[in-house]
């Protein structure tokens, strides 16, 4: 790029000119590493501290003792269990719905428009927002989904305020309001697929059910495939929701690894155990994220 | 292109007056520190970080009559109790905060604050003539709340809303079920028993079940049973005892049996939520959010709402009696003088006088304000069950620096009593974590 350039140019542009592949991008350089790289490298030095601001002592360097703990720390462990059991159970009923919305969407009606832009609300709402609504229609005395219930006979579950009933049903409030970004993805997919394919398909004879199976679902793969990324990504972080509905209640039975996190930090002030927390779950959302991009790209190829 | 040159030399004016206006207080105060103490404080701002709690509301409305009085300018800021917590601890941790005076709850904050040295110990102000007028009169708060404010002869804050744990019920489901309201916590529990009546959607008993929140309004039924957190001469944990389990279980079961479904999930809100819609006969919580249940706006049920002294377990009625809320100044203050004369301000008999008897009427911590004239805001039962509570235990959860870790550690017994698991196994599992944690801050 800085090569041939005109001896006549200003004498100061020669320096910008050569090193205008480290120049131009430099501001946006400085801004990750301020922003991004400094705090992880600054959490990493700390989860090996035993910081913690109920301790009384100074911040000492104490190795692996913090994630030592961890390995035996209960709460710790159970909170990874139930982020992969919400993450998976969300993620794969939002795929399942998603998708079928999208295939039965995917041709042309009155009013598609205007259902395609009702399917945006969901995501346009605030999740706190979302959240107070839900526990109020989820109420188990006076909330509206127990009143229908008690009309048709069915029993009433106390939803969020009963253990094994709370992260089903925070599984069903995140597949509300996420099921349609997999159905605007698939559809976006839907649209670039070829015409040919399926019409030379209903030109053999094969029945909906066949062309959905061997050929939509296919061609579709590697649109799902990052609807899906992405999906897990926010699913493994999820924490506004479960903060604003339960924090984490009844006893811990909605407490996902971030809301551990939160608790370590901003209830208990353990700022070097808290570090070593994050650096594991940062390590866990990094890892999916690689592995699923290896699949996508053994998908795509 | 015109309008958009006016705005913008619109600003560059703003943000000169405002680097003007901060710039001369400084210098004010540095001038005139030779001369007496009123006069070097002013043209002082100062920064007052409160909660959202309804003594903020009406002492915003009083603001005016401070800062045209003393010449300090007060920028106020106000959050939710979890919010200020978090705000606080990031600002004193960076160690680098302009906060002059912060309003705290000093029993879930101030051991913690303590020990990491974040207090200005207000002794040295009190006792000091110069910088406090004598008409102030220290001697006038409760002594139980100045004992809370008190951390290892620190004197962390002053209080500014005192709160005790009283029963509220429905007179007319009484009435009605021709019974007296509870004098006893056995009466409490027979009671609850026969004013369910789960087919019309009324439950005998309501109170918190949330893990954290529980804890503060389950202490009067321990202390009542005659236990107690931990022994704290020998620093031994007794959440074990065969008081404690009894307490534990009660709590339990009052809220198993009785209880409306969901009770896991509530703090006050909630549970005040289900009292005002008529759902509950009775509701054991802190005397200070009576009006939730009270007012008329807020409230389906408020004719019929009764106050009455928390009922008496096998050691009588003990119900806890503590400061919420008091106001300190931390130690990185940049203007401490003025700060001090804010909360005299704030504190003084006639400030107290004029919240009390405001529309939404906060309790002070001063005993000569607590006569039917002063009170006169408060509804009568109220005043009466309040009054007799004074001479409770000055805390509601255990003294301890790690209080988040103390009160999910108790929650959980509770919860398992709600869930009607086994309490005694669990009270002696959170037993022996209670006492690790003592022994962690034995040092």
């Amino acid at each position: 790029m800085g090569a041939g350039h005109p001896r006549n140019r200003l004498r100061g542009m020669g320096f910008v000119d050569r090193h205008a592949k480290w120049l131009f991008p430099l501001p946006a350089m400085v801004f990750i590493f301020v922003m991004m790289i400094f705090p992880l490298i600054y959490t990493l030095y700390n989860s090996f501290t035993g910081w913690s601001l109920s301790s009384g002592a100074p911040r000492t360097w104490n190795h692996f003792a913090n994630y030592a703990r961890l390995v035996h720390d209960d709460r710790f462990l159970l909170s990874i269990v139930r982020m992969f059991y919400f993450t998976v159970a969300a993620v794969a009923v939002e795929l399942i719905i998603g998708t079928a919305v999208a295939v039965f969407l995917n041709r042309s009606f009155r009013g598609k428009n205007i259902i395609q832009a009702l399917l945006l609300l969901p995501m346009m709402a605030t999740p706190v927002a979302v959240a107070m609504v839900w526990m109020l229609m989820f109420e188990p005395t006076a909330g509206i989904v127990n009143y229908l219930l008690s009309i048709v006979g069915l029993p009433q579950p106390g939803w969020l305020g009963e253990a094994r009933w709370a992260l089903p049903t925070l599984i069903l409030l995140d597949v509300w309001e996420w099921s349609p970004m997999i159905t605007l993805m698939a559809l976006a997919g839907l649209t670039n697929l070829s015409s040919e394919t399926l019409e030379a398909a209903a030109v053999d004879g094969a029945t909906p059910w066949q062309t959905f199976w061997r050929i939509t679902l296919p061609l579709l793969r590697p649109t799902l495939t990052v609807a899906v990324l992405l999906r897990v990504i926010d699913a493994l972080k999820w924490f506004d929701t479960i903060y604003a509905t339960t924090g984490g209640g009844p006893g811990y039975a909605t407490e996902t690894l971030n809301i551990y996190t939160y608790q370590q930090a901003f209830s208990y002030f353990n700022f070097g155990y808290v570090s070593s927390i994050l650096v594991v779950f940062f390590a866990i959302v990094l890892g999916i994220s690689l592995l699923l991009s290896v699949i996508r790209g053994r998908v795509e190829a | 292109m015109k309008p958009r040159f006016a705005m913008l030399a619109g600003s560059a004016v703003t943000l000169v007056g405002l680097l003007a206006g901060c710039g001369g207080g400084s210098v004010g105060s540095s001038q005139n520190n030779a001369g007496n103490p009123a006069s070097s404080t002013k043209g002082v701002t100062i920064r007052v970080v409160l909660a959202n709690h309804p003594w903020t509301d009406g002492i915003k409305k009083l603001l005016p009559d401070f800062e045209s009085k003393t010449g300090i300018h007060v920028n106020l800021e106000s959050y939710g109790e979890t919010q200020l917590t978090q705000k606080l601890t990031t600002e004193f941790t960076s160690g680098n905060s302009d906060i002059d005076v912060f309003a705290q709850r000093p029993l879930q904050e101030a051991r913690l604050f303590v020990q990491n040295g974040w207090y200005q110990d207000l002794n040295g102000y009190v006792k000091d003539q110069q910088k406090t007028p004598t008409d102030w009169q220290y001697n006038d708060f409760f002594p139980s709340a100045l004992q809370t404010e008190n951390v290892n002869g620190t004197l962390t804050g002053i209080p500014i809303v005192v709160e005790h744990e009283v029963l509220y019920y429905r007179k007319d489901l009484f009435a009605k079920a021709n019974l007296q309201p509870p004098k006893t916590i056995d009466e409490l529990v027979t009671d609850a028993q026969k004013l369910t009546d789960k087919s019309h959607g009324i439950y005998g008993f309501v109170a918190r079940g949330d893990r954290q929140a529980s804890v503060t309004q389950f202490s009067s039924f321990l202390y009542s049973y005659g236990g107690d957190w931990f022994d704290q001469q020998t620093k031994k944990a007794t959440l074990n005892t065969p008081e404690a389990i009894q307490a534990f279980e009660t709590y339990g079961k009052l809220l198993k049996d009785y209880g409306p479904p969901g009770t896991l999930n509530m703090s006050w809100p909630q549970a005040a939520a289900v009292f005002a819609q008529g759902k509950a006969a009775m509701w054991t919580d802190a005397d200070s959010v009576f009006q939730n249940v009270t007012d008329p706006s807020k409230s389906q049920v408020a004719q019929n709402v009764g106050i009455a002294k928390f009922p008496a377990g096998p050691k009588g009625s003990i119900p806890y009696s503590v400061t919420s809320w008091g106001l300190s100044i931390p130690k990185t203050a940049p203007h401490k003088d003025a700060a001090w004369q804010f909360i005299v301000w704030a504190t003084s008999p006639d400030t107290v006088k004029k919240l009390q008897t405001g529309s939404s009427p906060v309790p002070g911590a001063r005993a000569s304000l607590w006569n039917d004239e002063d009170m006169k805001s408060f509804p009568s039962d109220w005043v009466a069950a309040a009054k007799a509570s004074a001479d409770g235990r000055p805390y509601d959860r255990p003294l301890v620096v790690q209080v988040g870790q103390a009160r999910d550690i108790i929650g959980t017994v509770i919860d398992t009593g709600i869930q009607g698991g086994d309490v005694t196994a669990a009270a002696s599992s959170a037993n022996q974590q209670f006492q690790q944690l003592l022994d962690t801050e034995k040092k």
